[in-house]
């Protein structure tokens, strides 16, 4: 096994945690962390596999991908978290409430 | 394109185009609405007519649009056609001059009107119809068109009245989708011809082929109200006047009718049909149909429902005549498609009249109508009679051919079914007559209107009087050309060509 | 060279303008869009036409060739899906600048309602990523535009500011967060086997292995999340009714086919060979299950807007009717029918949420109890309705006959009795829905309710779009064959034992 293999299972059980997380977390900011722990996940799988040339030198195309990847990631958590604290602004909610009322 | 592929498409726009701009006009625009509606329906008249002329000296009108592969929009005027489409057209025009009269004044004419022409547009779509698809599209617009029509007045009881229509009419929608499909997953885009495209199918497919006849008969049943399939028409009797007598005579439940018959001759052909064993289980129904129908016609107090159940009943004759094999039957099957269309007219027409100026609507309350109304009530009367089938009414001249063409086919009981259900006729219509005519008048009516130059306002008036005036010529001038009965022997002679 | 103008133009106009209307904060941002729209359509016009003439294209942009430049790709179907984000993003443009100058003067308009500052950046984004996304040529480029619209969907939700927006906003936001970083996932499995993200040469190397199954299945469920496929469209009712009116409609018919016009295309470009049968029929059966589901629960519902979208819980389940579909014969017709069918429901679906958001302005509220006699005040948009409602139905005339006729062949040719008997159940169940809110309106049982006036092109924007949807059941040869430029080799399967 090479460290590649094993930084791509990390990467894979930290996207595991990050969707168990995202499921069943109930406060807002937690399940935030979790959707970027999965987030990370997936980063680390993708400069792991980048990593399995033959000629030894890293592929820079999953570099830029993840380069990408954080940028779409940034802006979605700043919108999770503007959202969040407007609604918390307005109703001191910080979970979701279960059942919605339509 | 040529004329004759112009005439079937201008036939359907003659009313299309005055319907579409009538939803674009304002409420108020009352001449300008009417003016319209008159144009398009004479307009559609004298295209009907040119068709009539030119179809008899074999002139072939026929129009064809792919949509998708295996999808052809077909118009074609063939003998059927031109039979149900001159009888939509005259009618149309009667019914559009007695609309504008009994709506006189009363809010959302536009949206009447607006679907009351698209209604008949669907309704000539299907005459012309030349393919089972073409027929299908437009016999689901005729559901979707005339919803607005049943639901008109807007209260609890009409809007009852047509959710419980659509569910009958759309279920038999979709059923008749799945077996058209089927059918032409089969054996390809279903054409209407002369002696019908399945007699040389394959064998192995016969088993199939009896479950999508017995689907397309439910699917066209519900339009046709089939017992049990009529549960929709008398609840739809909540509609106008006008649009039960529309509704009744060539609309809807003679669309069913005539679906049935296109399906019996034009697809399947009426020997094939002997062949497979299903015009049996189809004659019978149609005779429990008319016995049901005639039997609940017996028990209504309320006159529009016992014309609906009246209807039940007269509209399956042509289903009986389609049912059993033979010239003579099918001849009488299929001019009572006409036949019964300007009788029953005519009685909605009356019954409308009566309701709308002495507010009459129970059986009870038509005692000395005669005397208040006579040319109304002759109208009725006359239409009554050729309802029960007495000479020399155009009714007489349909029962005596599915008679003769029973005894023909060897199918004597049809003949026990043709006098039962005229026994009843006389038993539900008779004492209307006797009552109307021979008691003596209330001394007030529930609700009159206060009395004119006439007996009732013009535009009521001069529809069933001429309706009841067809009514006649039909049977007194029934062997001359051009009739319907001569037209129907033509249908019968292409359909029974060897 | 005519073709790759249209296609950059139809992702860069919007871009920019979006850019302008924010930095400039300018007060005449409605016509901004207008123009946006009007420039849209042209540019939509030119590339039909030359795809027409000349078949698919792909453009570099830029000069830059793949890995690293960003190539994009027309064909008939992604045209199609053009001409649908055209024609609902034109309507909707011009309604949502009626409906945000008629918000500014409304008395009962409170702080925390949207503004039209906010709604015409984030709307020409979403627009520039929609168009991007039906033009992607490579699986990662499909991933930044999906992110794009997300984002910028979510945002429009949140602008109709209540708590229960913002709640279904922030559940929307998750679950498609989720669903994208499962794509990703699988995006990142793909380009480690086979080395590239064009999915044209995915398509040529594509082998059937347990990773290539994995990255796939993970891609798929990524989407499925985003497509709202029952049973994980859990997010989708509360997220659609809630959003402000002129924004419901865009998510609905577009933002949805974004992602299912994703799975279409690696399915049936990439994937079709190398899944197995059953996995297909797998997402028929969740189709057949959504569309009986979500028909059932706009059945049950007392607000008008979230009948309508549980109607697209049960129009989604109708979409994924082709994949069991395409492993038989007549595939090809029920890949037609499905393409055809994404058209005519977002437009009629765009419209039928356009006559809500008029009816919800003019009496303030969606309860159905409420519109008792609307249609008497509004027959325009009544009419609107029940047309948008014919092609919900599958009845004739409209697009969505079609479609329902092509998938119908292609169930009863096959045998699927199941399949076809779902889709007319689906239609009857429809007209239920429909016909009850068209029932109400018309009654004439109750007084006239006190009303706000409606801006006349908050009218003809959805009647313009409902005829659309009845155009699309008479012209129908144009679109069919544009759907057979770069139509995907459909072959027949064996049926797993």
């Amino acid at each position: 096994m090479t460290y590649a293999t094993l930084y791509a299972i990390c990467g894979v059980v930290l996207f595991g945690i990050g969707f168990y997380g995202t499921v069943f977390c109930r406060h807002l900011i937690r399940k935030v962390m979790a959707v970027n722990l999965m987030g990370a996940g997936v980063f680390l799988v993708m400069i792991a596999l980048a990593a399995r040339t033959p000629s030894g030198a890293p592929d820079p195309v999953p570099h830029a991908m993840v380069l990408t990847g954080i940028v779409v990631a940034v802006s979605a958590t700043a919108l999770m978290l503007a959202l969040i604290r407007r609604l918390h602004h307005q109703t001191g909610l910080t979970e979701l409430p279960e059942q919605m009322e339509h | 394109m040529t004329f004759q592929q112009w005439l079937p498409l201008l036939v359907v726009a003659s009313s299309l185009i005055p319907g579409s701009i009538i939803f674009v006009l304002g409420e108020q625009q009352i001449k300008l609405r009417t003016a319209l509606n008159l144009a398009g329906a004479v307009v559609k008249v004298l295209l009907v007519a040119i068709m009539l002329w030119g179809v008899s000296l074999d002139q072939e009108y026929q129009v064809r649009y792919g949509l998708v592969e295996g999808l052809d929009f077909a118009l074609h005027a063939d003998a059927l056609s031109l039979l149900f489409v001159s009888l939509a057209a005259v009618l149309w025009l009667l019914t559009t001059i007695y609309a504008i009269g009994y709506l006189e004044d009363s809010p959302h004419r536009r949206r009447f009107f607006g679907f009351f022409s698209l209604c008949v547009t669907a309704t000539t779509g299907l005459a012309l119809a030349g393919n089972l698809l073409t027929f299908l599209i437009f016999y689901e617009m005729l559901t979707l068109t005339t919803y607005p029509l049943v639901i008109h007045r807007g209260t609890p009881d009409s809007l009852r009245a047509g959710r419980l229509y659509l569910l009958f009419a759309l279920t038999g929608g979709a059923i008749l989708l799945l077996a058209v499909v089927w059918l032409q997953t089969l054996v390809g885009p279903v054409e209407f011809s002369a002696t019908g495209i399945l007699s040389e199918t394959d064998p192995a497919l016969y088993g199939s082929l009896r479950v999508i006849f017995a689907m397309l008969i439910a699917g066209f049943g519900v339009k046709a109200a089939l017992v049990p399939l009529h549960g929709w028409l008398p609840q739809a009797m909540v509609a106008p006047a006008p649009v039960s007598a529309l509704l009744h005579a060539v609309a809807v439940v003679k669309a069913g009718a005539f679906g049935i018959v296109r399906i019996v001759y034009d697809v399947y052909g009426a020997e094939f049909c002997g062949q497979l064993g299903v015009t049996i289980p189809l004659a019978l129904v149609a005779a429990l149909t008319i016995l049901y129908g005639s039997m609940r016609a017996l028990y209504q107090d309320d006159l529009k429902r016992r014309l609906a159940f009246s209807t039940v009943s007269q509209v399956s004759y042509i289903m009986l005549g389609t049912a059993i094999a033979g010239p003579l039957a099918t001849t009488g099957g299929i001019v009572h498609l006409v036949h019964q269309g300007v009788m029953k007219i005519t009685l909605f027409f009356a019954a409308g009249n009566l309701a709308e100026t002495l507010g009459v609507k129970k059986v009870d309350q038509m005692r000395g109508s005669g005397r208040r109304m006579p040319v109304t009530m002759a109208a009725f009367t006359v239409a009554a009679l050729g309802m029960i089938g007495i000479p020399p009414t155009a009714g007489f001249v349909s029962k005596w051919y599915l008679g003769i063409g029973a005894a023909q086919a060897d199918q004597w009981w049809v003949i026990g079914v043709l006098v039962a259900s005229s026994v009843l006729n006389a038993i539900y219509f008779l004492p209307l007559i006797y009552a109307a005519w021979f008691a003596s008048p209330p001394d007030a009516w529930p609700d009159e209107r206060p009395r004119g130059r006439f007996e009732t306002s013009p535009a009521l008036l001069f529809p069933p009087l001429i309706t009841a005036v067809l009514t006649l010529l039909l049977g007194v001038f029934a062997g001359f050309p051009f009739s319907p009965l001569e037209w129907a022997k033509l249908i019968v002679l292409q359909e029974y060509a060897p | 060279m005519d073709a790759e103008w249209a296609m950059t133009g139809l992702i860069m106009v919007p871009l920019a303008a979006a850019i302008v209307v924010y930095v400039t904060a300018t007060r005449f941002v409605a016509a901004w869009g207008v123009a946006v729209a009007m420039i849209q359509t042209g540019l939509t016009f030119w590339l039909t036409r030359s795809i027409l003439q000349s078949g698919p294209v792909q453009v570099p942009l830029g000069g830059w060739e793949a890995p690293l430049g960003i190539p994009l790709y027309a064909d008939g179907i992604s045209v199609l899906m053009l001409i649908m984000t055209t024609l609902v993003g034109a309507t909707s443009t011009c309604y949502a600048a009626a409906y945000f100058s008629a918000l500014q003067h409304d008395p009962r308009r409170s702080s925390s309602q949207p503004t039209i500052q906010t709604f015409w950046p984030l709307w020409l984004i979403l627009w520039s990523a929609l168009n991007a996304l039906f033009l992607s040529a490579d699986v990662f480029n499909l991933y930044v535009t999906l992110e794009l619209i997300t984002i910028s969907a979510v945002a429009l939700i949140g602008l109709a500011g209540k708590a229960q927006a913002l709640v279904a906003a922030i559940r929307y936001l998750f679950a498609a967060l989720m669903g994208s970083l499962f794509y990703l996932l699988g995006v990142a499995l793909l380009y480690s086997t086979y080395g590239t993200v064009s999915w044209h040469l995915l398509a040529e190397t594509v082998q059937a292995d347990v990773l290539t199954w994995c990255a796939a299945s993970l891609m798929i469920i990524g989407l499925l999340l985003k497509t709202a496929l029952f049973p994980l469209h859990f997010w989708l009712p509360a997220a659609h009714a809630n959003a402000p009116a002129p924004v419901s409609g865009l998510l609905s018919g577009l933002v949805l086919k974004a992602s299912f016009f994703m799975i279409l295309r690696l399915w049936f470009y990439v994937f079709h060979p190398v899944m197995p049968v059953s996995a297909g029929w797998m997402l028929s059966v969740l189709g057949s299950a959504a569309i009986l589901w979500g028909s059932i629960q706009a059945i049950r519902q007392q607000r008008v807007k979230l009948m309508i979208a549980y109607s697209t819980v049960a129009q989604v389940g109708y979409l994924f009717l082709v994949f069991g579909l395409a492993c038989e014969p007549m595939g090809m017709l029920a890949w037609r029918g499905t393409a055809y069918l994404a058209f005519a429901h977002a437009c009629a679906k765009a419209a039928a949420f356009m006559v809500a958001g008029s009816l919800m302005y003019m009496v303030g509220s969606d309860l159905l109890d409420r519109w008792e006699g609307i249609g008497r005040r509004e027959p325009k948009l009544i009419f609107a309705l029940a047309l948008a409602g014919v092609s919900l139905m599958g009845l004739p005339p409209s697009a969505g006959f079609i479609a329902k006729w092509l998938l119908l062949n292609a169930a009863i040719g096959n045998g699927r009795w199941e399949v076809a008997a779902v889709i007319v159940l689906g239609g009857l169940l429809a007209a239920v829905y429909m016909f009850r809110i068209i029932g109400v309106s018309l009654s004439s049982a109750v007084p006239m309710p006190e009303t706000m006036p409606i801006p006349r092109m908050m009218r003809w924007a959805p009647l313009v779009l409902a005829m659309v949807v009845i155009v699309g059941g008479i012209v129908t040869t144009e679109p069919i064959r544009l759907l057979e430029i770069g139509a995907p080799p459909i072959a027949a399967r064996e049926v797993a034992p």
